[in-house]
């Protein structure tokens, strides 16, 4: 019987053969990351008597959720941080001017097919758009992985899903993700390894099989996959990774999968995720002139160059409606100067957008706070109540494209709608 | 806190739906706390101070689907172990929550049969040791949780568990 992808991770990294779904093992990731929760993982070492850390070049540090500093005890919490990577020699830190965590260690390279990657954040699922096996876990275990190399991770079942495309125009992988999400709840893949197979999901580019595989966990994924292939060869030279250090894994043409999913996208709407959950989906035809107050384009789902360029394709020339502010937090740094390069960060910003620093800004509630009764629409993977400021505010959830065509019109709008 | 297997956990119950998400337990503007007295004072203020008032009273959680879903924040457990709370019994968990009440320290059982029968305000018993919930006279038994995980429950938590661990190794 073959294996299944998730398998032979954990196999790899946990030395162990023949795993099966439901096992428990000792398993070592490849990389610890800690973003924000940085601090607390240090002071937690602290009350642990200060032990040696097992691998100091499998830590990876990134102030990204509240960047800069927004009151003194968070720059007391970014010192604190930055005393102990000088202290300990850590390699792999990224301060308050990097980005979003998960973004960032890609573009560095710290990220390669078949490694098992812990991270203090939901999220790392995202780096399954590389071929690896991310999970998110508490500052505690991060903690205990810098001491003793491993943590426990139970063997999960894998969930296929097969999504058919080309999409409509006007139509992303975002609105795919929605669809899925919507359609088998927000806890449909817990504890499952999700894996992305089909013609459409091979044709995607990195960046947007980052946004498949860091809205799985929206499903309650443990992790998400898209099987490495000549693409993911293409990213990894392009981010400085030397491929014969690269072993990528995939499952095998007969490994079992528990359950299999598929997806037509083919006829698919964009999709608007509806307050208060990311499972409460419709299509954007029962929302459309909704009005919104606050349009943000960020976070690790969809602030990325190509979600930057397709907002300006829909921005330029056009001014945002009065009394909408559009928010716009590029993912990183690198993808901020590679727009501010070429013209997308001027478009946006001539047709109305305030352009932060980079990092998880809005989405994390560092910036960009609703007040009673207000209305956001944004990029994000998560739209729960008091998210972004006041308890009687509202989140909706759409694609890059949907939100800028929406900051022109100051209600919910089908791309489709706006001249381009 | 910790626990010992003999422990028998439980008193007044507040009950709650499903997807219970972790915005919900403890806003994301309070993560800069790891303190859980401190942390339990706003333990699910987005609903508001009844809700909260009740749950000071409660020393066990029960829920629906999929609780504490979203975020990995560990201070979505520590939060409940501040103000109180000595167990969760849910049909089922998101699973980083899951994972940082074991390495917190926090009994989290999934038990839909229990969840069925609870009506708020019940007395809730959960016995670590037999792997049951006890809800008024009824009995439900639980999935007892794998060897590696009980260990770390019965330190108090991932971190406890690797401070006694070292501490042995030292002896």
């Amino acid at each position: 019987m073959g294996k299944t992808f998730a398998v032979k991770a954990l196999e790899r990294a946990s030395g162990e053969s023949d795993l099966v779904p439901g096992q428990i093992v000792d398993a070592y990731p490849a990389l610890y990351m800690s973003h924000t929760a940085t601090w607390r993982c240090i002071k937690t070492w602290e009350r642990m008597g200060e032990p040696e850390l097992f691998d100091k070049d499998r830590i990876a540090m990134v102030m990204d959720h509240i960047s800069p500093a927004q009151t003194s005890k968070i720059a007391g919490d970014h010192r604190l941080s930055r005393e102990f990577r000088d202290r300990m020699g850590i390699r792999n830190f990224f301060d308050v001017n990097a980005g979003i965590a998960h973004v960032v260690l890609m573009e560095h390279g710290l990220v390669k097919p078949g490694d098992l990657i812990i991270g203090t954040d939901s999220h790392s699922t995202i780096y399954g758009a590389l071929g690896a096996l991310g999970t998110g876990v508490g500052f505690s275990e991060i903690t205990a992985a810098w001491v003793t190399g491993k943590l426990w991770m139970r063997v999960p079942e894998s969930m296929k899903v097969v999504v058919q495309g080309p999409l409509p125009e006007g139509v992303y992988p975002k609105d795919v993700m929605l669809k899925l999400i919507g359609d088998i709840s927000a806890d449909g893949a817990t504890y499952f390894s999700v894996e992305f197979h089909g013609d459409w999901v091979e044709s995607l580019s990195t960046s947007e099989r980052m946004t498949l595989c860091n809205l799985a966990m929206e499903a309650g994924a443990k992790n998400a996959v898209v099987p490495p292939d000549a693409e993911t060869m293409r990213y990894l030279v392009e981010h400085g990774v030397d491929l014969d250090t690269v072993r990528p894994l995939h499952s095998d043409p007969d490994a079992v999968f528990a359950r299999e999913i598929r997806l037509d996208g083919r006829s698919l709407e964009p999709q608007i995720a509806v307050p208060h959950n990311v499972d409460n989906v419709v299509p954007i035809s029962e929302v459309a002139g909704t009005r919104v107050d606050q349009v943000f384009i960020g976070s690790c789902a969809n602030a990325k160059y190509d979600d930057l360029a397709i907002a300006a394709r829909y921005l330029k020339g056009n001014t945002i409606a009065p009394n909408v502010r559009l928010v716009v937090t590029p993912a990183s740094a690198d993808i901020m100067a590679k727009a501010a390069a070429d013209g997308i960060v001027s478009t946006l910003i001539e047709a109305g957008a305030l352009i932060t620093n980079p990092g998880c800004g809005a989405c994390a509630g560092s910036g960009g706070a609703m007040a009673d009764g207000e209305v956001t629409l944004s990029t994000a993977n998560r739209n729960f109540r008091g998210r972004m400021g006041s308890y009687e505010s509202s989140i909706y959830l759409s694609s890059p494209a949907v939100a800028a065509a929406s900051a022109v019109t100051g209600v919910i709008t089908d791309p489709s709608r706006v001249l381009v | 806190m910790s626990i010992t297997a003999t422990d028998r956990l439980g008193g007044r119950s507040i009950v709650f739906g499903d997807d219970v998400n972790t915005d919900v337990i403890i806003p994301g503007r309070y993560l800069v706390s790891i303190d859980p007295v401190e942390l339990g004072t706003h333990a699910f203020e987005p609903l508001g101070p009844e809700v909260q008032a009740r749950l000071k009273e409660s020393p066990v959680v029960v829920a629906g689907r999929n609780f504490g879903c979203g975020s990995a924040r560990e201070q979505a457990a520590t939060c409940l172990i501040g103000i109180g709370v000595k167990a969760v019994v849910a049909r089922s968990y998101s699973r980083v929550f899951f994972r940082n009440a074991i390495n917190t320290g926090l009994v989290a059982v999934e038990c839909p049969a229990a969840v069925d029968a609870i009506q708020e305000g019940d007395d809730v018993w959960v016995d670590y040791e037999a792997g049951t919930v006890t809800v008024r006279d009824a009995t439900y038994p639980f999935a007892p949780f794998p060897p590696v995980l009980r260990e770390i429950l019965e330190a108090g938590g991932l971190v406890e568990h690797l401070m006694k661990k070292f501490a042995k190794e030292k002896d």
